[in-house]
């Protein structure tokens, strides 16, 4: 079966984010940028189903500015066959990604789509959900285990209280946490053979979707930094200092 | 123009993140009608008229709906909610899984974790996890937000008297089965509205040894967490991780023992009132946001500490 995997160009999850001092944004200039490693996990998902024999084709996709062909490419190192790279410097929000994605999932027709649970730029948590409303498809989301079995996915997924397993009828759509699994690094040589696999590129327009942007942001802003207090030498003043300065217990 | 609030619950309690989502939804105005989806739900539906400032309470109580699975919601809620300015639910995993559902069938964007209400119209919310904070506008006729529950003072639970309607809209999307579930019991108050709160991380070592931190709760009457760190070791399960990708806790205290303070983790717990930690590494991160900072080795430091508790 073909397996969609959707990855998205984030800022590196070690990188210290700071505000643009006009408040429009967060400073991206030079900042080092990354596969989300939620769509590292997704990729990684992916790749352990080919090898288990499960998946024959891994198509790797993802949406924005020309730079994002660096994590098609990381992708296509793990272990994806193909790429496709919906090219626009525009913002995309969530709603709007997940009708291009329906566009390219009726024009490859996979029988699984694997994205991340959660982009951590925008912390939207919505991509994976709004695709399978869209195409009408079951959702597995926040996975920590995929089970392919026949025309069926049984997917475990890690909510609030605890653990929850849904079967759904493929396709599907799962998307990914963090306990899924435990991503793999690409080799040299897989990186040099990654760069000869197929990358086709298209635009919005040639997908026939419209993704103006329905929310707008009115201003960023650095949080309300937290004082760092004080040390205390034992415990027997840790004690004191709860009982008599914060009063907490 | 009224607001559809959609009631969080187990089936068979309200939950107090109910209580937090109306008090939001207040934020915006006009009149507010609750949604209590899921099966067997008649006293989840009494408790809900019973909310403070509630208008009118929907019940759609049907089995498609009992275990709140994302694609049935969904089309619940959609079609529930057409005729609403504001659909409200809260951040947890239920919410995550059925409202951007109910957005793209509204061809609606989605607010997502909001922490405060500006107008309208208008949204704070945290990205980057918690690095920044967005004010956001929406132009779409319907806002279907959904509410970091410890960022809104809850409303009071009773002193409401709101009507009661069945609903008949039976929505089975037929494309997934509940299989089974594994869900934590504990005695211990609720991680994501408890009052003390304390965790633990990669320096516990081992699953067992977060019985010195039960211990300890149990003396505060405090929930146990937990950093990524500690559950992807399998020291303890998944639904303790605090965090930007796990939960938010805002508690009163909040002590964090043997974890460094990673940015991931500070999302989910910096807006605590007071924070402790406890850290044999005197340069962890985590001292430059606690209130107290104690250096040393948990090992030591934390019999000490339930015996200290226990002699107050
Ligand atoms: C996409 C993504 C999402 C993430 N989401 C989350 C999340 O939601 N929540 C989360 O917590 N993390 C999250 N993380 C992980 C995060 O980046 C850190 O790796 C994690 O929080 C570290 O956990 P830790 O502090 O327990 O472990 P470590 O960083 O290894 O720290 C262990 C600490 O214990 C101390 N210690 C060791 N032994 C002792 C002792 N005997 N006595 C006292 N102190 C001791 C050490 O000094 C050290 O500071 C996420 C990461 C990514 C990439
Ligand atoms: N621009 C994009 N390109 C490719 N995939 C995306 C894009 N935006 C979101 N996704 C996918 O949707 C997931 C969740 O994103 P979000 O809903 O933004 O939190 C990500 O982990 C990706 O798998």
């Amino acid at each position: 079966m073909k397996v969609l995997v959707a990855v998205k160009r984030v800022i590196d999850y070690n990188v210290k984010v700071r505000v643009k001092p006009d408040n429009t944004g967060v400073d991206l200039a030079n900042v080092k940028m990354a596969m989300n490693p939620f769509c590292e996990i997704a990729v990684e998902e992916a790749v352990r189903l080919k090898e288990k024999g499960v998946a024959s084709e891994i198509v790797v996709v993802s949406i924005g500015p020309k730079a994002c062909q660096e994590q098609i490419r990381t992708a296509l190192a793990l272990g994806a066959d193909r790429g496709i790279h919906v090219e626009t410097s525009e913002e995309v929000q969530s709603l709007e990604a997940a009708k291009l994605l329906k566009a390219v999932v009726e024009k490859e027709e996979p029988k699984l789509v694997i994205l991340g649970k959660q982009s951590i730029d925008s912390d939207n948590n919505q991509t994976g959900q709004m695709l399978a409303a869209l195409t009408g498809m079951g959702q597995g989301t926040f996975a920590s285990e995929v089970v392919v079995d026949g025309d069926k996915v049984n997917v475990t997924r890690e909510v609030d209280g605890g653990l929850m397993t849904v079967s759904l009828s493929l396709p599907a759509v799962v998307t990914t946490d963090l306990r899924l699994n435990e991503p793999r690094y690409a080799s040299l040589p897989n990186i040099m053979k990654a760069k000869k696999k197929q990358l086709d590129v298209m635009s919005p327009e040639d997908l026939g979707v419209d993704i103006a942007a329905r929310l707008s942001t009115l201003k960023v802003e650095a949080p309300a930094a937290r004082k760092g207090g004080v040390k205390v030498a034992d415990v027997a003043e840790l004690v004191d200092k709860l009982k008599n300065e914060a009063k907490v217990i | 123009m009224s607001i559809l609030v959609i009631a969080e619950h187990d089936n068979s309690e309200l939950k107090q993140a109910t209580l937090s989502v109306v008090a939001a939804a207040k934020a915006v105005g006009g009149d507010i009608d609750v949604l209590v989806a899921g099966e067997n739900v008649s006293g989840v539906a009494e408790a809900a008229a019973k909310i403070e400032g509630v208008n009118k309470v929907l019940v759609a109580d049907n089995a498609v709906y009992g275990h709140f699975l994302g694609e049935n919601l969904g089309e619940l809620v959609a079609e529930v909610g057409k005729g609403y300015g504001h659909i409200f639910a809260a951040a947890g995993t239920v919410g995550k899984d059925f409202m951007p559902r109910v957005a793209a069938l509204l061809d609606v964007a989605q607010v997502s974790d909001i922490m405060r209400v500006e107008s309208e119209d208008t949204f704070v919310r945290p990205i980057y996890a918690g690095n920044a904070i967005a004010t956001v506008k929406s132009s779409d006729a319907i806002k279907v937000i959904t509410v970091r529950p410890t960022a809104f003072d809850p409303v009071a639970a009773e002193g409401g008297s709101a009507s009661v309607e069945t609903l008949d809209v039976v929505k089975d999307a037929g494309l997934s089965t509940f299989v089974n579930e594994e869900l934590a019991k504990s005695d211990r108050p609720d991680l994501a509205s408890a009052g003390i709160v304390i965790s633990g991380g990669r320096g516990m070592q081992n699953g067992e040894n977060f019985k010195m931190l039960e211990q300890i709760a149990d003396l505060l009457g405090a929930a146990v967490g937990a950093s990524r760190a500690a559950v992807d070791a399998g020291f303890v399960p998944n639904d303790m991780q605090v965090g930007q990708t796990g939960k938010i806790v805002a508690p009163q205290l909040y002590i964090a023992v043997g974890i460094s303070g990673a940015i991931q983790h500070l999302a989910g717990m910096s807006d605590s009132k007071v924070i402790v930690a406890i850290n044999k590494d005197e340069e962890a991160p985590i001292f430059q946001v606690a209130d107290y900072g104690l250096v040393g080795d948990l090992f030591q430091v934390i019999p000490e500490l339930e015996s200290s508790l226990k002699a107050l």
